[in-house]
């Protein structure tokens, strides 16, 4: 068993929320919308403050950002992707060719970054974290999320 | 990914989620995602291949379709994780008087200097900076040598952390030194614990810090799970 194997059988073990009545948004048409990324990657800023383990927090990332630090503290996946091409986790430039070509509307002006390796509970970022980040995007007018995992 | 697509639809936003765990999708049912059998890390699949993360992107708008949820889609491309090992040059050895990931480590700075320059930003830097690595490796040889490792002088005292950062220094370095096609998935992982003496001496003071009886914490990650 390789280690994205080892990595994928002990996740599909972790304890799932559930989510009862759960929200299902239709958006405007695509060529309209404004997108986001919000990413797990624990990416930030240098100037931001960095991630410490078990940061339930987020960062926001400026649409003009590429200095990106990989904050993430599992050492189980392949961080040296990002080091070759930051869009493989974080597509900010495949979203702004998308948009240059009318695919989508707009890209959001800020985007936002957690960390993938939260407390099993999930408490912070469903009641607290994520709820505030999500309602920032939606005052900067997002219509879409597309969420890239790490 | 999955519980913060539910928030963030529920504050109105639409979601869509690169699935990368599919029994989680399928256990936590997002509004919608596009489960990609991609390598961990790499949730667009193919770095520096725009055609192919053009794909990934298209699929999962294409879900922004659907009038009903939840959407569980497979992206019709699989992406093997087994890579071809990279070929990589390491320096000779210059210093006989220090430890020879010591040695090794100082003599790839350049190489990472050349990698910060050219991205312009480093990953390196929770506990020690790249002048720090060559003296946190010594300290890593030393556990490996016999010494205590709680008073060993780890840096900012978080194994983890000193291992993010000697690692991230080496595969960074590396990207400025491979020869032929870019690293494949968990490639330069595999590159700095089988081929480097920075990752076996990582690898050896991690086996110190664990046979001593320190707790998990300690000493787990250090290094991926597999590992030995």
């Amino acid at each position: 068993m390789n280690g994205d194997q080892a990595m994928r059988a002990h996740s599909a073990t972790l304890p799932a929320p559930t989510f009862a009545d759960p929200a299902f948004v239709t958006p405007p048409p695509l060529s309209t919308a404004t997108v986001a990324i919000v990413t797990s990657a624990a990416l930030h800023t240098p100037d931001d403050t960095a991630f410490a383990g078990g940061d339930a927090g987020f960062r926001f990332i400026d649409r003009n950002r590429r200095d990106l630090i990989l904050g993430h503290w599992s050492p189980n996946f392949d961080r040296a992707a990002i080091a070759i091409d930051l869009n493989v986790v974080y597509p900010i430039d495949r979203l702004e060719e998308l948009a240059a070509q009318g695919v989508i509307g707009r890209v959001a002006p800020r985007h936002v970054s957690f960390a993938g390796n939260q407390p099993d509970d999930v408490a912070t970022i469903r009641l607290d974290t994520g709820p505030t980040a999500a309602a920032a995007l939606r005052a900067d007018g997002v219509d879409v999320v597309i969420l890239t995992p790490v | 990914m999955s519980v913060l697509a539910h928030v963030f639809e529920a504050a109105g936003i639409a979601t869509v989620v690169l699935s990368s765990v599919r029994e989680m999708a399928l256990n936590v049912a997002p509004p919608r995602a596009l489960h990609c059998e991609f390598p961990l890390g790499r949730p667009l699949g193919k770095p520096r291949d725009v055609p192919f993360q053009i794909e990934v992107l298209r699929h999962a708008f294409a879900l922004l379709d659907a009038r009903s949820g939840p959407v569980l889609v497979d992206f019709p491309e699989v992406i093997e994780t087994d890579s071809e090992p990279v070929a990589c040059s390491l320096p000779p050895r210059f210093d006989a008087t220090v430890h020879p990931a010591v040695d090794e480590a100082r003599g790839l700075r350049r190489a990472y200097d050349r990698a910060r320059e050219r991205r312009g930003v480093t990953s390196v830097g929770r506990v020690v900076d790249a002048d720090g690595v060559p003296a946190a490796i010594a300290v890593f040889a030393a556990i490996a040598d016999g010494a205590e490792w709680k008073s060993a002088g780890i840096p900012g005292g978080n194994t983890t952390a000193v291992c993010h950062d000697i690692r991230t220094y080496y595969e960074e370095a590396a990207l400025e030194l491979v020869n032929g096609p870019l690293p494949g998935p968990r490639a330069l992982e595999d590159w700095f614990f089988e081929q480097t003496e920075a990752g076996t001496t990582v690898l050896q003071a991690r086996a110190a810090i664990r046979d001593s009886g320190a707790k998990a914490p300690a000493w787990f990650y250090m290094t991926p799970a597999q590992r030995p």
